[in-house]
């Protein structure tokens, strides 16, 4: 099986040629099953890989020599193992979802076909980005999920603000990307190769904290914080809801923003011999889940609520990366595909049935109206919540007691974002599904319950929602994590350098008992407000006090127009006007009319006066004689 | 196949064009694809080794020690092929736009025969001939078919490199005058041992030249008025040809001719290319007018080549290489999109387009193809050049790669405005009625965007043919330098 391997990326890649080269000829129907049909043809194939592959090593497959330069040699190949299985399923499989339900929610569209074309070129580029079995070719899935993104965001390009939204997100990732490219390079001069199969091993031999092992995980991350959205790069993220929500999704929830993290666990031995880098990056992740949480709480938008929160839940993979609890960082990745692809579909759903309104202002009872939507809603945000026995419990409490062996300051702070979480969340269902319809009258009228081809998606990540968290149940709770022991070839080294969780079972409990019993209160306090006392936010009250920080995203979008933008548009035309045409070509310019004016004064002593002539002849006979004279 | 049937035969092509006055632009067509069809048959016979091939060598001047001599290794080839490849291209897309005069074809293949003199020669007085051969076309056809101040504008440029080409000549003499032979041969070039100072002040009138033509930073300020002004076609051979005389020479002749002027001011060359990058590209921000825009991201986009050549090793010259033929391709895709523009909406300004995605789908995808082949992105001919050329750099050193890496960054910035405020956006009276790639158009950037993909995907068989060349003379400069 494994010899097929090269077709999982290449079936959506035709998909995407012919759904390219045909989206005005063929037929919706046709379009979207073409599209499904491929992604769900490489979830086969990755799923018969998954049951058959039981290799302690990975397994390269080499398909041709891409770049050959001197002693630098990049193959383009394809790496399989227990951690590319893993994204393989993820990719796919919810792909397959995802492509399931945009043939219902986008059948409306003009540009169906073209959605369908991209959506596909995306999955093309996220294989690549898992498979490839050295950085660059990963740096090709890396960079093409984020044209895929551009080309998303922007999918309804004539909104200016959406195609600037799409611009914002390219070159925010560009940012980042430069660093992973340093990254490489680094990697390159340091161990001869970009194949981790050659790299690894050598890495696994040098000691904790080099210098240039730090170095590369810095500029390595420097790239996740831009793909993966977090602290500074992160205000790319909720703009590029601009796109249609199954981009959103499947894009900007349940794959292409998880890369930074598969890269890091990818990776792993690297950052785990660079402690100063695990810090930085516990830092950022942490100050990023905070910050994101806290700027969800005002939100009104429904789909920047879900935005905001998978920055926060983003920047909590990040903090248990940071920790060293690699094996649950990439837990909360499958946890978090599933629930928060859950969550955007349901968003989706609930817009769609709104005629498009995505103000939670406007929404409101839609329980009784949108009764799969909402049940299947309501699994995901218990999921993202973290009760227990849903999904995020498992994944969530594992990184929290990993953060909390680690240090405590960063446990407490990070309990506080998982409570801003449960509330945040809550909110937005209580001001969706609860109270009373406050949308128009139309709306009203409109309102109904999403065909089976979105509603079938929803239901089947709701089930995985519910049961996605037991393949990684703690001891503690009488399970034996079957995705540590799965993942642990891939994380060998690793674990050979950091300390394994040593809490004992009644510590366990404890923290469990805290983070459950704070969600809880979160979600009392929540209800109290939205349902029981049916408070819906006003603009003038989102505008003021402590709220007005967090509505407005602490301007950081202001902050970064100011002082990066702005001065960086004013050196262009200062560059420009002055250095460039005053400056240089003024002195070039100047250089030209000073020959002009030379060439003028001595085409003057050229008068036709054959008299002058004579006496400048005479001038220079007595010249040259005085001078051999007194020379010789 | 002989090399000078390739060299001679786009002058025979110019003849027969002046003399076809009325279907000029179709004999210039075929001339040029027979050109390429020699190149491609001189291409099947090359050998990728490091020896010099198909060599021709007469006695030209005989008292002088001037030979018509020349060749092909692997660094001239990728040139030729460049050259060759895309003078169809170009001629092809100027057919729409009714130029009837049969001079602008005949003065167009005239320029083709002292282009591919330049990157044959093997020696220099025939080099420096090729070198002044093709500016007189060029010179002629941006001041007789350019724009409102073509004029002005164009003794500049002309003014500017032949007072760059004079220093080079005089550097020529003084070379020829040491060597032992009485000799313009390279190689003759190459064995001479001038002391360091010498070849220091050798080196600036080389240098000086080259750095005007490409342009280098801070001698590019007659490019973007040039580049601005001349008619497109003018623009295209400017841009995708002409200015890799300036690279070419610096590789075949600056370093090579004078290892240790480049040891003594090679490190303030790369300093000025690393400086061009970033200041080209910032200026590229706010441009208005889409030509003048092109005009500098060429110049961010050259200064990386440049700075790829000045650090001197295997990955840098072979990205430079490489990026010699992706920015020739890239960049007259760049300036044929905006021929089209500037063709249909009689306008150069940006700001007055805007939502012509959604009337003109194909220009729309073929206009981000080229987008994302000069923003480097992976899996285009971009990515491989930009990539190999920042790894050169960096191997040089760290901080100038961040630097120089900016690119990516930057080139994405302007390129991403360019696009957004020309084809995003709702239509505007005049992009309403923007009529949709037609004809010769549609085929040139079909060609276009295919070459970018396929260079991307499989740049294994251009960098094959310059390696053992480009190993070979930094072995030989290297080895001078050692003593």
């Amino acid at each position: 099986m494994i010899d097929l391997v090269w077709l999982i990326p290449l079936l959506p890649f035709i998909g995407f040629l012919i759904n390219g080269l045909g989206r005005n000829v063929l037929p919706k129907p046709l379009i979207g099953t073409i599209a499904s049909l491929a992604v769900i043809g490489s979830f086969a194939i990755s799923l018969s890989i998954f049951l058959t592959f039981d290799a302690a090593q990975p397994q390269v497959i080499h398909l041709f020599d891409w770049i050959n330069v001197g002693s630098l040699s990049i193959p383009f190949a394809f790496q399989i193992d227990q951690l590319s299985i893993m994204m393989l399923l993820i990719i796919t499989g919810i792909g397959s979802l995802i492509h399931i339900y945009s043939a219902g929610y986008m059948s409306h569209d003009a540009g169906f076909g073209k959605f369908f074309a991209y959506l596909n070129l995306f999955v093309f580029f996220m294989l690549l980005l898992v498979m490839g079995s050295n950085y660059v070719i990963m740096f090709i899935g890396w960079e093409g999920v984020g044209l895929c993104s551009y080309l998303l965001i922007g999918f309804w390009y004539s909104n200016g603000a959406y195609a600037d939204a799409a611009k914002k997100a390219f070159i925010m990732n560009r940012i980042g990307d430069l660093g992973f490219l340093l990254g490489v390079f680094l990697i390159i001069t340091t161990f001869g190769s970009v194949s981790f199969t050659e790299i690894f091993p050598k890495a696994a031999g040098m000691v904790s904290g080099d210098a240039t092992l730090v170095l590369i995980t810095i500029l390595l991350f420097i790239g996740a914080t831009g793909k993966s959205a977090q602290l500074p790069l992160f205000t790319w993220l909720p703009d590029a809801m601009a796109g249609p929500t199954p981009v959103s999704a499947l894009i900007h929830a349940a794959t292409m923003v998880t890369a930074g993290i598969y890269m890091i666990a990818r990776s792993n031995i690297l950052f785990a011999l660079s402690p100063v880098t695990l810090d930085i990056i516990a830092v950022i992740g942490l100050l990023t889940a905070v910050v994101a949480a806290f700027i969800a709480l005002t939100q009104t938008d429904i789909k920047k609520v879900l935005a905001y929160s998978t920055v926060s839940q983003l920047g909590y993979m990040f903090l248990g990366l940071g920790v060293g609890a690699f094996t649950g960082a990439f837990f909360h990745v499958l946890t978090h595909a599933f629930f928060k692809a859950l969550l955007f579909l349901g968003a989706g759903s609930v817009i769609h049935a709104m005629s498009n309104e995505q103000d939670m202002r406007n929404m409101g009872g839609l329980r009784k109206k949108l009764p799969i939507t909402f049940l299947t809603m309501l699994i995901g945000t218990i999921a993202i919540a973290g009760l227990p026995p849903f999904a995020g419990f498992f994944s969530k409490d594992e990184i929290l007691a990993h953060v909390y062996e680690h240090n405590k300051l960063l446990w407490i702070i990070g309990l506080f974002g998982a409570f801003l979480t449960a509330a945040y969340m809550f909110r937005m269902m209580f001001l969706t599904f609860w109270g009373n319809f406050r949308g128009t009258e139309d709306q009203k009228h409109h309102l109904h319950e999403s065909p089976v081809s979105m509603t079938f998606p929803l239901i089947v990540l709701a089930i995985l929602s519910i049961v996605g968290g037991f393949m990684g149940v703690p001891h503690a709770l009488g399970g034996h994590h079957w995705l540590n022991e799965y993942l642990s070839p891939v994380l060998a080294a690793t674990n050979n350098i950091l300390p394994a969780l040593s809490l004992d079972h009644a510590t366990e409990y404890m923290l469990m008992g805290i983070s459950v019993g704070g969600v809880i209160i979160s979600i009392i306090i929540a209800y109290v407000k939205y349902v029981s006392k049916g408070y819906v936010p006003k603009e003038e009250e989102l505008q003021s006090g402590f709220s007005k920080l967090s509505y407005n995203k602490l301007y950081l979008d202001e902050l970064y127009t100011a002082i990066i933008q702005k001065p960086l548009d004013a050196l262009s035309a200062f560059f420009f006007k002055v250095v460039d045409k005053s400056g240089i070509d003024g002195l070039v310019n100047g250089l030209g009319k000073v020959s002009i004016e030379a060439s003028k004064t001595l085409r003057l002593l050229q008068t036709g006066n054959v008299g002058f002539y004579i006496f400048a002849m005479v001038i220079g006979i007595v010249a040259v004689l005085v001078y051999s004279f007194i020379i010789i | 196949m002989n090399l000078l049937l390739l060299l001679f035969f786009p002058l025979v092509g110019a003849l027969v064009t002046l003399l076809n006055g009325k279907f000029a632009k179709q004999s210039a067509l075929i001339s040029s694809l027979v050109t390429l069809a020699f190149a491609l048959l001189l291409m099947g016979d090359f050998v990728p080794d490091a020896s010099s091939q198909f060599v021709v060598n007469y006695p030209w001047i005989p008292a002088l020690g001037i030979n018509f001599a020349v060749a092909i290794d692997g660094i001239s080839m990728p040139l030729v092929l460049l050259t060759t490849g895309l003078f169809p291209l170009i001629i092809l897309s100027s057919f729409g736009r009714n130029i009837s005069q049969a001079s602008f074809y005949a003065l167009t293949l005239f320029m083709q025969f002292g282009l591919l003199l330049v990157f044959t020669a093997t020696d220099a007085f025939l080099f420096y001939v090729g070198w002044e051969v093709a500016l007189i076309p060029i010179y002629f056809i941006c001041a007789l078919w350019g724009g409102e101040n073509r004029i002005k504008v164009n003794m500049k440029f002309f003014v500017y490199t032949i007072a760059g080409s004079l220093f080079m000549l005089l550097g020529i003499i003084y070379l020829h005058l040491q060597t032992a032979d009485n000799s313009f041969s390279i190689a003759s070039f190459y064995n001479l041992n001038l002391d360091a100072a010498t070849q220091g002040w050798l080196f600036w009138c080389f240098f000086l030249a080259f750095a005007i033509k490409m342009p280098i930073f801070p001698f590019h300020t007659w490019q973007p008025d040039t580049y601005t002004e001349a008619p497109t076609t003018g623009t295209m051979l400017l841009s995708g040809i002409m200015l890799k005389m300036g690279i070419y020479g610096v590789i075949r002749w600056l370093i090579p001719v004078t290892p240790f002027g480049f040891l003594t001011w090679g490190h303030l060359a790369l300093v000025l290319s690393v400086i061009g990058i970033v200041y080209a590209s910032i200026i590229a921000f706010t441009q208005k007018d889409i030509k003048r825009l092109i005009a500098y991201s060429s110049i961010g986009h050259v200064g990386l080549i440049a700075a790829g050549i000045f650090v001197w090793n295997v990955q840098g010259l072979q990205g430079a290489m490489i990026q010699m033929i992706n920015h020739g391709i890239n960049v007259v895709g760049m300036f044929l999109i905006a021929d089209i523009l500037i063709d249909r909406l009689k306008t150069r300004e940006i700001a007055t387009m805007g939502g012509i995605a959604k009337v003109a789908p194909k220009f729309a995808i073929a206009f981000l193809i080229i987008v994302l082949g000069t923003v480097a992105l992976p899996l285009t001919n971009g990515f491989i050049g930009e990539f190999l050329l920042l790894h050169g750099v960096y191997q040089f050193n760290i901080w100038y790669a961040a630097v120089a890496g900016l690119t990516i960054i930057f080139g994405a910035v302007y390129m991403l405005r360019m696009y957004k405020a020309v084809m995003q956006g709702e239509t505007n009276e005049t992009t309403a009625s923007f009529k949709d790639i037609n004809g010769s158009e549609y085929l040139v950037l079909a060609v276009v965007c295919l070459l970018i993909i396929i260079i991307g995907v499989y740049p294994n068989a251009l960098l094959h043919i310059s390696e053992a060349s480009v190993e070979n003379l930094i072995n030989q400069v290297n080895s001078k330098l050692a003593f």
